[in-house]
């Protein structure tokens, strides 16, 4: 038996033969599905305002912000030119960006704390309404894949 | 007029978006797809309209909710529910927690447990499963993650099995992801005089 190959199985680190593959092979359609719905996110045809790079530094940023250095350097690999905005120490060099790197903090880090008003601050900075939902699903996606792996790991860590 | 809600409900709210959704007279084919409009299926939320402005996103995520929600065997509905409940209080989406533990309580024929949870948050009176269930997710919804081995113990000491245990953390990561929909583009709402 072999698991698909997945950024969550990989970075779980799940060994062949182990009690937790075995498990995982009860859920594999679900493991599938999310690294479609992480091609849909981070890698989609249909982009709108954020390039794939841009999408894979927003995406290590809020791996970063969760601690996870090792899924951080995993999306880093992909940010290209915007691979400094994936330090959550950078703001962005200009207004929209700006407004777009403290979104995206807030929903990861503090999502209880956002309001109607940051998402004004968002379109008062020029994003469009597609794009601000298209944030919302990069930022919600990769929160997702961080407490996966993070489930998993720890699954594997605590066994009897 | 409506007041947006401020405090955890039981009582399902109205959800209002912060962006404008979609217009399914202008929507492309692709988005059409997406929402699997036909002509005899018109109706659709403003909720997933507004998801149709990222239309790949929508058209993958529907499935993976579905089969983490309600795939077969290991947790039982019931738990998975308070899997996303325990999620949404953390991240506060009153939308979620409303529709989560009428869900809750509708398996399970009582609403005991979702009342104890409203009323008293981290302080809940639980079953001992249910408290295993519930500090895991608390502590794996929060950012960076607080859940620890000893709380994964917990579980197994509790009678969960390793797929009950991976069920609950989909479900829980899940809800990581729906919260971050809900909660951020758009207020729960109530018409003015129905506010509770």
């Amino acid at each position: 038996m072999s698991l698909p190959d997945t950024t969550a199985i990989a970075q779980a680190d799940i060994a062949t033969g182990s009690d937790l593959e075995r498990t995982l092979s009860g859920r594999l359609e679900i493991f599938e599905m999310t690294q479609a719905a992480e091609e849909a996110v981070l890698r989609p045809g249909e982009v709108g305002a954020w390039p794939h790079d841009l999408r894979a530094a927003c995406a290590a940023r809020i791996a970063a912000l969760n601690g996870d250095m090792a899924l951080r350097d995993r999306y880093l690999a992909g940010a290209g030119a915007a691979a400094d905005l994936a330090d959550p120490s950078s703001d962005g060099s200009d207004r929209e960006m700006q407004a777009v790197l403290a979104f995206m903090d807030k929903v990861a880090a503090d999502t209880r704390a956002v309001e109607k008003a940051d998402i004004d601050a968002l379109k008062e900075a020029g994003v469009a309404d597609a794009d601000i939902v298209r944030l919302a699903e990069l930022n919600a996606f990769v929160s997702y894949q961080i407490r996966v792996i993070a489930g998993l790991r720890l699954m594997k860590r605590s066994r009897p | 007029m409506t007041t947006v809600l401020k405090k955890f409900t039981r009582t399902v709210p109205h959800w209002q978006p912060r962006v404008r959704p979609v217009d399914l007279a202008q929507a492309t084919e692709a988005q059409l797809d997406a929402l699997q409009v036909t002509p005899s299926n018109t109706k659709v939320s403003e909720y997933v309209l507004t998801l149709a402005h990222d239309v790949e996103s929508l058209k993958v995520r529907s499935p993976l909710f579905n089969a983490i929600m309600y795939g077969k065997g290991g947790m039982n509905r019931a738990e998975r529910e308070l899997g996303a409940i325990s999620a949404s209080l953390v991240n506060g989406c009153i939308y979620c927690a409303a529709v989560h533990a009428a869900r809750h309580a509708q398996i399970e024929k009582s609403t005991e447990v979702t009342d104890s949870l409203f009323r008293d948050g981290a302080e809940a009176d639980l079953s001992p499963r249910d408290r295993a269930i519930f500090d895991f997710a608390r502590a794996l919804s929060a950012c960076p993650s607080e859940a620890t081995e000893d709380q994964t113990a917990r579980l197994r000491e509790a009678g969960l099995t390793e797929l009950e245990i991976l069920d609950l953390i989909l479900s829980t990561a899940l809800f990581g992801w729906a919260n971050r929909l809900m909660h951020v583009l758009g207020d729960p709402v109530r018409p003015d005089g129905q506010d509770r």
